[in-house]
């Protein structure tokens, strides 16, 4: 099962290297990794994806806490909450068939059309990581030519938020 | 305010930390800070002759004073030499402070003569690390490595830094914070009050009790409160590799050592038991050996400071995060307090159980090996002979092998901080460096490094250190002529095809070469010279001396833990097992 971690770090030189070594060092695998400062400069905001089982979450957290320069780190799968994500696809559009059927697929997966050639459309998808892999799903028999994904960023619903 | 120099401005903030010593050794990237060492009195550096040294000799003096070590080397080589030592450190969760030498800002990331990315190359075996980049950010930089590296589950901490911010020329202000605070950084615990209780209860409850203390316990200074629990509790105690002297060797409630190498009557308790109250100690494989079979009947109590420690290997039914000095002072006075005693019928016949273990196989009842005889030198009766000639009161630390387990086995701790091995990492070459940090702390103490002929040779360059700042450690070679931990494992696992195991032929003439450093050496080839010599060699209060003991070369260390068994499973001689 996917699992959303988001934690708050210093926004120190070294900071994410330590994050990724974790990864690597205690065997656990990285799907997604998003990591910008936030409003306040002196913090950065770190999203990752991973799998594992409860014990491994357990540990993942418990490991990434201990980390000298994590302010806080929240499990986000644990309790509801948003994620997105935002993918940019670049596709064969040479004929005006080809051209119709995508918009109209486009259209349906609430994306943009954003560049235009006259051999290709770019298309950008803003959703949860599902309805991305819905998308490609769909184009399978067009083909894409190049897929770019932002990984995920997340946030609680509701009142709860994460602060220093 | 005082304006100083980069280079200037550690050293004062070392003083400033309440650092006494540095282990170090000087390289071009080290050389503001090595001037500025120079111009003052207050830090003492010692010189070593290699870095691994430095560290292992920072960290024998913070094992045996609690306080935290120190060491300085240069950048590019001199650091990457420093880090065996840092990983051992890490391992054993040692606070240490390692300063480095870096090229210059100027000239980081473009392959710099002796350019290496310590932070990089250090960032899995340092507990923080840091990069400082302005001579204003030392002083703040160092106070935050010495809070890190002592509080919490300590550990090693880097601080690197380039040569340009150490520039004589360029003076700021010096200011030492006098209190270090960091919102991402609050370590100190005193443990759940409700989990401490209920786990008190459970612990009243037990009928086939053991606790089971490790290094944590003398970490964290947690000694006397954890004798105080078991005078209260008359439980069987066991103390892990790293925990030895955390509860007195000597004493009838004491079981022993537990794992791999650990007494029968310890591993049959943990097996048997009802409720294990592990403290400070954190699973280790060399203690649970197959975790499908570790202790199929017991409720796990586990008390650590370190979060991940608890439940990563065995979930802990009752886990509480702490340190231990403050959950077992807690535990003390709630079990002080309950209206409910031990069950008294059941820890009799719990002991009386114990009790038969140890008869049957305990290596503390009788001998478990042939006795020494003429030219035969059992390495078990060396052990025991230091034991006599130093009263148990001697600072033993010791390297990595067969030597090491018979020590842990047969040399009885009373205190903390009295037996300094590298147990998590395992290195070869810690013995004699981490001696000399222990006698510098402990001038008038007996230290005595029990070795073998293989690892003394990993950090041989150090009886020139010794020499150099006086420091009369005594060395107790246990020569078996051979690789002896690797040789028994080739023995009961490769139908003892004994692949680079053996050297007998190029093996120096230790006496020779003790004497080449200004040092005493002596052989012991026949037992009856044992006694006197040792007793010579530890009357000699002002020199080095090497002790080169030719012992039973065929002998293996006993019990062992049967591979992929349960803790119970143990080979007890060649052809026994339980
Ligand atoms: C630096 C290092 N290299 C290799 C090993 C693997 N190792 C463990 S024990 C041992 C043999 C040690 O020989 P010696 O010091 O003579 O001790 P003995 O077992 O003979 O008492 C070896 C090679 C190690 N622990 N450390
Ligand atoms: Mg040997």
């Amino acid at each position: 099962m996917k699992r959303i971690i988001s934690v708050l770090m210093e926004n120190e030189a070294g900071a994410l290297s330590r994050v990724v070594g974790l990864f690597s060092q205690r065997g656990y695998n990285i799907d997604t990794l998003t990591v910008a400062p936030t409003d306040d400069e002196t913090l950065s905001r770190l999203t990752l994806t991973t799998g594992g089982d409860d014990r491994m979450i357990e540990q993942i957290v418990k490991q990434l806490h201990k980390l000298i320069d994590t302010v806080k780190v929240i499990e986000l799968s644990e309790g509801a909450h948003i994620e997105r994500e935002l993918m940019i696809v670049k596709i064969k559009a040479s004929t005006s068939d080809m051209r119709a059927e995508l918009k109209r697929c486009s259209d349906i997966f609430r994306g943009h059309i954003i560049d235009v050639t006259a051999a290709t459309y770019t298309i950008q998808l803003v959703g949860d990581s599902d309805k991305l892999d819905a998308f490609i799903g769909a184009l399978v028999d067009v083909g894409t030519m190049e897929v770019v994904r932002s990984g995920v960023v997340g946030i609680s619903r509701g009142d709860k938020f994460l602060h220093v | 305010m005082e304006l100083l120099s980069g280079g200037d401005i550690i050293v004062r903030a070392l003083r400033d930390a309440g650092v006494n010593f540095v282990w170090g050794y000087p390289g071009g990237a080290a050389l503001h800070i090595y001037d500025a060492i120079f111009r003052q009195d207050d830090v003492h550096h010692l010189l070593v002759r290699h870095e691994q040294a430095a560290v292992h000799a920072a960290d024998g003096f913070s094992r045996a004073t609690g306080q935290v070590g120190t060491a300085l080397v240069t950048s590019g080589p001199g650091a990457t030499n420093a880090i065996t030592g840092i990983a051992t450190a890490y391992m054993d969760s040692i606070p240490l402070v390692v300063i480095s030498g870096q090229v210059p800002l100027t000239k980081i990331g473009q392959d710099a003569f002796q350019e290496t990315d310590m932070v990089g190359v250090s960032r899995p075996i340092v507990k923080h690390s840091f990069l400082v980049t302005r001579a204003e950010d030392i002083a703040a930089t160092i106070a935050k490595a010495y809070y890190i590296a002592s509080t919490g589950r300590p550990g090693p901490v880097v601080v690197d830094i380039p040569k340009d911010v150490t520039d004589p020329n360029y003076k700021v202000a010096y200011r030492f914070p006098d209190k270090v605070v960091m919102r991402s950084y609050q370590p100190s615990s005193r443990g759940h009050k409700g989990q401490i209780k209920r786990a008190a209860k459970v612990l009243l409850d037990a009928k086939r009790p053991v606790i089971y203390a490790g290094g944590g316990v003398i970490i964290d200074n947690a000694s006397e409160h954890l004798r105080e629990l078991v005078r209260l509790l008359n439980y069987p105690v066991t103390n892990t590799l790293m925990g030895l002297g955390a509860y007195p060797g000597s004493d009838p409630l004491f079981v022993g050592m537990l794992g791999m190498h650990g007494t029968y009557e310890a591993n049959a308790a943990m097996h048997d038991a009802d409720v294990i109250f592990a403290v400070g100690a954190r699973f280790d494989d060399r203690v649970t050996n197959d975790l499908e079979k570790f202790c199929p009947r017991a409720t796990i109590i586990h008390i650590d400071v370190d979060p991940t420690s608890v439940s990563k290997n065995i979930e802990a039914h009752i886990p509480i995060v702490g340190t231990c000095s403050a959950v077992l002072r807690e535990m003390v006075s709630i079990i002080k307090q309950a209206p409910q005693s031990p069950d008294s019928v059941a820890i009799d016949a719990w002991w009386t159980q114990i009790n038969q273990w140890r008869a049957e196989h305990g290596i503390y009842t009788q001998p478990r090996y042939e006795p020494s005889a003429g030219n035969l030198i059992k390495p078990q009766d060396v052990i025991k002979m230091l034991y006599e000639v130093t009263e148990g009161k001697a600072y033993v630390t010791s390297d990595v092998g067969q030597h090491q387990m018979f020590a842990a086995q047969y040399y009885l701790f009373d205190q903390p901080r009295q037996w300094i091995n590298s147990g998590g990492l395992g290195t070869m070459g810690f013995g004699l460096p981490a001696a000399m940090g222990v006698q510098l702390a402990f001038p008038d103490a007996h230290v005595a490094c029990v070795t073998g002929e293989g690892s003394i040779q990993m950090c041989i360059q150090e009886l020139s250190t010794c020499t150099q700042h006086q420091l009369p450690i005594k060395i107790i070679n246990l020569n078996n002529a051979a690789l002896g931990m690797v040789r028994q494992w080739q023995d009961m696992n490769y139908s003892s095809r004994y692949a680079e195991s053996l050297y007998e032929d190029s093996l120096p003439d230790f006496v020779a070469l003790a004497e080449a450093y200004g040092h005493v050496g002596m052989r012991i080839e026949h037992i009856d010279e044992l006694a006197p010599k040792m007793r010579e060699c530890f009357a000699l209060k002002d020199r080095v001396v090497f002790m080169d003991i030719c012992v039973d070369r065929a002998e293996h260390v006993y019990p062992m833990q049967v591979p992929g068994g349960s803790m119970r499973e143990l080979w007890l001689n060649k052809s026994e097992k339980t």
